[in-house]
């Protein structure tokens, strides 16, 4: 029971960091309806500018994880200006291939700048951050992740659902021509929807590096992980991406620990495939409004 | 004596065969056949093994991508799978060859309809999936084909990889590069008319269709999901053929190759080659291995030279970097690829020096 | 006289793709506070001149490739959306285009963006008096919403912009001739109440030009005909072409090679 309890507690923990990988990745398709294989390398560029910051910099953590959302967002605002902007009309298939060349691109360079090594952070989360009751402990880690995590979910809950910047970002999502001919500056969408999702992958990097350690292929393969999240949530809803990076987090774990390790990675693909059959546009997804 | 046809100087087509006509000129046929004869003439003649692998590989990745480019150029479902489509292959043919004993010449076709049947699984979902959502339903199918291979063990020996016998063609042992290349060849000049011909008939065009406008083409009484399915078959069979020569020629299989990044080789060929055109697809499976070549003698001449030794740094990421360089400033400056490149050139030089 | 010109189009030609010539030299006057409705078959370049003025054209790669428009006297050929939407012209566009997933209310937020940051609320309930319709149904999504209902989301949702001059394409369209009626008197009220210069492209040309001031004609990128709205209901050709009563009275039939020849004459 307390094996259960314990896997419990963990696939939350695991599931929720996920789910805030994952936000940022819905972000740029809500407003862009771009499929972002370079999220990985978002999380991973975050988590070596922090890293830098607080271990080569010396700067104090609360300013180091500021300065690093900061470069997060530009870089986006770049990523988005540079390669992105072009392409807005293409077919699907650049889109897609576009980011995983800058994907490619992104890990090269990391690569060569840091090497494929572990590396880590200095602890600096206080002990008394973490939760011990009876059975169960979680790490402070974790109790940061939660915090954070809901504090930048229910920021972006508001944000999209009641100021009119959000409601302008969802109507590009929605139908960019009608917003064009309404005057909402569809350019400054889009960019800013990278920015934003920047800064979110880059703050989710922050903590996986945290909790893990900061690895290229570590950080870059839970780019990939982020499709079976979002799809079981609904690739457009927010909400519904921590949701499902729970359930996929609950999911692995609980393989992991009852049935094998080996397939822990694997189950989320094959949960995937079975979501698309049943359910294709997930547990909270909008349900695709067709009229002839 | 049948007349020449040349380019004509406006559209004069009166029927719809010369719509379908292959070659627009007699020439362009003549200098396909030159080609071919100057391929046999002169790869022979190369002695170093490595020219010749480069040159197979090539050709094995065309036969592959060729595949890919009907199920993604002409019917526009975006697949990530087709690597492990490629790897499908090659475990069905080391199988059926070690396990059942079964000849050369029998276990490539049948690990071609094997990989086409698996491809056809995989291709379920896009009877009710469309777009990005089948593209992510594909790379589930890339992560869990994967697993597979690793991990049943009884069927794939796991990590440990399986090694084939020798390959013999009607008694004749397939031996050597130069060997495989002649196999290789004839079966891409074979595959690709195939290919070519898939496309002038209505199969070919309910494909075309299927990708314009699905639910027009459904409209016009094509079942779109059966030829969804269709389609994601005969390009898993050419990933299975491909997939198969390559494992005879590599002697062994193990299952790292077969990962995502080499789907995104492989999509990164068609878009590089050009989306819905088989020649381009030959031409971005050429690009694509040279440019991999190319890279891998690079950073090993800096290795070696330990230029960058001091530094302690890996230069083989480099080789990630320029791939994806690649990628990303093909579809920012000629998102239709070499092939379009190729037509320009051409034109350009037929119409020289009136360009007008 | 000069005063009450709002906008002035001079002559121009548009090019789709720099190869497709659409408009051969158009040139039109809006007045101020007047509605203007611009008639054709369909093909004859009316919606293109609406999206050469409101900006439109460059999304879909074409361009203004000759002369000027002027708007309050300023040219604003070729500039982008965002800054003609700015200086207060808002095309609805042809074929009612809700942002299905955005509630009413939403939808009518996103009229907004010209002026982001203003208060809103009290535009909200103006569209709501013009429309009631959409009252009862702010809280559901757009996409569930029938014809009439999204025609007059789109309308309300320009209206939200404060534009100064309004270009409805094609209002009345696949709607049922009582909603058409009803659309016609809120656009008649809009440019009464409001002051909103409007200009109308409309197949329906009899109700169209009921409640314009003054109308133009166009065939194949010209405007052929032009006057004032009271006087191209009374002309003869347009009677004939555009109202469906030949000069006798009865309806005309394609077998009428006369009606064919005097077709031939304006272009």
């Amino acid at each position: 029971m307390n094996f259960f309890m314990q896997l419990l507690v963990n696939g939350i923990c695991v599931g929720f960091l996920y789910g805030i990988s994952a936000m940022g990745f819905v972000m740029i398709f809500k407003s862009s309806s771009v499929l972002n294989f370079a999220h990985g390398e978002l999380i991973a560029i975050g988590a070596f500018l922090f890293l830098v910051l607080v271990t080569w910099a010396q700067l104090p953590i609360a300013l180091s994880f500021f300065i690093t959302l900061a470069g997060c967002f530009a870089l986006g605002f770049i990523v988005e200006r540079l390669f992105l902007r072009p392409l807005i009309g293409e077919p699907l298939i650049f889109v897609i291939m576009l980011t995983v060349g800058l994907a490619a691109m992104f890990k090269g360079l990391i690569l060569l700048i840091f090497g494929g090594n572990l590396h880590t952070y200095p602890r600096f989360l206080p002990a008394s951050l973490g939760i011990d009751y009876g059975p169960v402990n979680i790490p402070p880690v974790y109790v940061a992740t939660l915090i954070i995590g809901i504090t930048f979910l229910v920021l972006f809950g508001l944000f999209f659902k009641y100021s009119s910047q959000g409601i302008y970002m969802r109507s590009v999502a929605d139908n960019q021509r009608a917003a064009l001919s309404l005057g909402v500056h569809v350019r400054r969408v889009f960019a800013l929807s990278w920015a934003i999702a920047a800064l979110v992958a880059g703050m989710s990097g922050i903590v996986l590096g945290i909790i893990n350690g900061i690895n290229v292929h570590d950080l870059s393969s839970i780019g990939l992980k982020v499709f079976p999240v979002v799809i079981l949530g609904g690739l457009d809803s927010i909400g519904g991406a921590i949701i499902g990076g729970i359930i996929i987090g609950l999911l692995e774990t609980f393989t992991g620990g009852y049935i094998s390790p080996s397939l822990r990675d694997v189950v989320p693909y094959i949960v995937l495939v079975f979501i698309l059959m049943v359910k294709p546009y997930g547990l909270f997804g909008l349900v695709e409004i067709e009229r002839v | 004596m049948k007349k020449l046809r040349f380019h004509p100087c406006g559209n004069f087509r009166d029927h719809y065969k010369q719509e379908l006509a292959i070659f627009e000129t007699d020439f362009g046929r003549l200098m396909l056949w030159i080609g071919i004869g100057l391929l046999f003439a002169a790869v022979p003649t190369l002695s170093s093994p490595y020219t010749l692998y480069v040159v197979n590989t090539v050709g094995i990745t065309s036969i592959a991508a060729i595949g890919l480019n009907i199920l993604v150029g002409y019917t526009g479902q975006i697949s990530l799978g087709h690597g492990a489509f490629f790897g499908v292959g090659a475990y069905a043919a080391a199988i059926l060859a070690t396990s059942a004993n079964v000849p050369f010449l029998i276990a490539v076709p049948a690990a071609g309809l094997i990989t086409a049947m698996v491809g056809m699984i995989f291709g379920i979902p896009s009877g009710r999936l469309k777009g990005l959502y089948l593209t992510i339903a594909t790379l589930a199918g890339q992560f869990i084909i994967e697993y597979t291979i690793i991990h049943w063990e009884s069927l794939t020996m796991g990590t440990r990889g399986i090694t084939l016998p020798e390959a013999s063609l009607l008694g004749i042992r397939v031996r050597g590069d130069l060997g495989f290349f002649y196999v290789i060849f004839i079966l891409l000049i074979a595959m690709t008319w195939i290919a070519v011909n898939i496309m002038r008939t209505r199969y070919g065009r309910a494909f075309i269709a299927i990708r314009d406008n699905d639910r027009a083409a459904e409209g016009m009484g094509i079942p779109i999901f059966q030829y969804k399915l269709l389609s994601f078959g005969i390009s898993s069979f050419y990933a299975g053929i491909a997939g198969a020569i390559w494992a005879y020629y590599m002697i062994s299989v193990t299952a790292e190759p077969f990962n995502l990044m080499l789907s995104v080789e492989y999509i990164a060929m068609i878009i590089i080659g050009g989306l819905g055109n088989i020649p381009g697809a030959i031409l971005g499976a050429t690009f694509i291995t040279l440019l991999n070549e190319l890279l891998r003698w690079f950073t090993g001449i800096l290795i070696n030279t330990n230029l960058f030794a001091g530094l302690g740094l890996n230069m083989a990421p480099l080789r990630e970097f320029v791939f994806g360089l690649t990628i990303v400033l093909f579809i920012l400056f000629e998102p239709r690829g070499l092939a379009e490149i190729w037509r320009i050139l051409r034109s350009s030089f037929r119409l020289w020096p009136f360009s007008y | 006289m000069e005063d009450n010109i709002l906008l002035q189009i001079n002559n121009i030609s548009v090019v789709y793709s720099d190869v497709i010539q659409v408009l051969k030299g158009v040139s039109l006057t809006v007045e101020k506070n007047h509605i203007v409705s611009l008639l054709g078959s369909n093909g004859s370049g009316k919606t293109t001149t609406l999206k050469a003025i409101s900006g439109l054209l460059k999304p879909e790669n074409g361009k203004v490739t000759d002369g000027t428009i002027l708007y309050s006297g300023e040219p604003i050929q070729n500039q982008s959306p965002e800054t003609i939407t700015r200086a207060g012209i808002i095309q609805v566009l042809e074929g009612r285009q809700p942002f299905k997933y955005l509630t009413i209310e939403e939808n009518l937020r996103v009229g907004t963006a010209t002026r982001w940051g203003k208060p809103y609320r009290q535009d909200i309930d103006l569209v709501y008096r013009y429309f009631p319709a959409l009252l009862a149904r702010r809280k559901s999504l757009a996409g569930y919403c029938s014809g009439g209902e999204l025609q007059m989301l789109v309308m309300g949702r320009a209206l939200m912009a404060h534009p100064e001059l309004l270009l409805l394409d094609e209002p009345s369209l696949g709607l049922a001739p009582l909603v058409v009626k009803e659309i016609f008197r809120i656009i008649k009220r809009i440019n009464e109440e409001q002051g909103t210069t409007i200009v109308l492209v409309e197949q329906n040309a009899n109700m169209a030009l009921q409640i314009a001031h003054t109308g133009y004609v166009m065939e194949n990128g010209k405007i052929v005909m032009e006057g004032r709205a009271l006087d191209l209901i009374e002309n003869p050709d347009i009677k004939e072409f555009y109202l469906g009563m030949a000069a006798s009275g009865d309806s005309r039939s394609y077998r009428d090679v006369k009606s064919y020849r005097r077709r031939k004459r304006w272009l």
